[in-house]
């Protein structure tokens, strides 16, 4: 009976350092992209894609502003993003004053862009400043330290096509 | 010899509930297509022409931007590989992702940029399997097969030991 009690013992200390291995390769394997590095301090408030992908399936939802190029919306953007365009051009800044223009400044409002790398994206702050300098209490950043299809299409995170 | 035996089960057993429970990330990414749909492409000259009207050479298509950084960066490194490699069958071509055609054309000439560039759209990124993000890269063989996707910042390292050994396969 002791020999039994022995062996299972041992079994129930291999089998908790297996479980022990398998949750580090787990948390490893969870490890992607580290936090917004390069936004300074007192500008924008940020929101990681699981987060805002958890908003969007709750009754107050943000409103969800796309500011890049039309070719990445069209083929994926986030599910009930509005096509603005890049605000980084003229033409795309007129639009989001437009859109801008039609919403009340409590509005909870999110801005994502993607288009490249975080540091490198030119339409992600020029967005920001704009609806911040309109009055918009309530605005944040969408932070995809890649591109859209890097941090939130590849993550299996939920995508819209068209328009 | 028992002992090992239940060992061993209870190993596989939380083994296989590791590899069924963890998350399956790569899940929701688009395939990449074996081949680059056939679609018309146009460059900055006005010659129409066709992924496939390369078939026989090794393929570098790579989406970028006049205005995007680390893009940018880059084709001053195509330039090189396409002037290194042109004559063993590597062939570049650029295409560009909502660019001003003047401001994409001044920046070709100043960089010297010596194969197709394209101003593309949504039909040409998913001829190619989508494109999420820039700057992003094809590797396509002499057989027309789509090798590899680089998505982000190229690592010339990388692709050029990639794309190597397809110049040194036999010309189809």
């Amino acid at each position: 009976m002791l020999k039994a009690i022995h062996s299972l013992h041992k079994l129930a200390v291999a089998a908790g350092l297996v479980v022990v291995a398998a949750a580090s390769l787990a948390a490893f394997a969870q490890k992607e992209e580290g936090p917004a590095k390069n936004w300074a301090p007192g500008s924008p408030e940020l929101i990681e894609p699981e987060a805002l992908a958890k908003a969007l399936k709750g009754a107050h939802k943000p409103v969800v502003l796309y500011v890049g190029p039309q070719m990445i919306y069209q083929q994926s953007h986030v599910p009930g993003a509005e096509y603005i365009g890049a605000t980084a051009r003229p033409e795309g800044m007129e639009q989001l004053r437009k859109r801008a223009a039609s919403l009340k400044h409590e509005t909870p409002v999110v801005v994502y862009c993607g288009c490249c790398p975080w540091e490198h994206c030119p339409n992600i702050r020029p967005a920001y400043d704009e609806l911040r300098k309109e009055g918009f209490s309530n605005v944040k950043v969408l932070y995809l330290a890649g591109t859209f299809g890097t941090s939130w299409a590849n993550k299996g995170l939920p995508v819209e096509k068209g328009q | 010899m028992r002992r090992i035996v239940i060992l061993c089960a209870v190993i596989l057993v939380i083994a296989a509930l590791y590899w069924g429970l963890r998350p399956h990330k790569q899940a929701a990414v688009a395939s990449l297509p074996a081949r680059a749909a056939d679609v018309t492409l146009t460059d900055l000259s006005g010659r129409q022409f066709k992924a496939s009207d390369y078939r026989g050479k090794v393929l570098l298509v790579n989406f970028w931007a006049a205005w995007c950084t680390p893009c940018q960066e880059e084709i001053p490194q195509f330039t090189a590989l396409q002037t290194r490699y042109g004559s063993q069958g590597l062939q570049i071509i650029g295409i560009s992702v909502e660019d001003v055609e003047s401001e994409l054309r001044a920046f070709c000439r100043k960089k010297n940029v010596n194969y197709p560039v394209v101003p593309g759209d949504a039909k040409i990124a998913d001829a190619f399997g989508g494109i999420l993000g820039l700057p992003t890269t094809l590797l396509i063989g002499r057989d027309g097969r789509i090798y590899k996707k680089y998505a982000g910042a190229t690592d010339f390292a990388t692709l050029e030991s990639d794309f190597l050994p397809l110049l040194k396969a036999p010309q189809q």
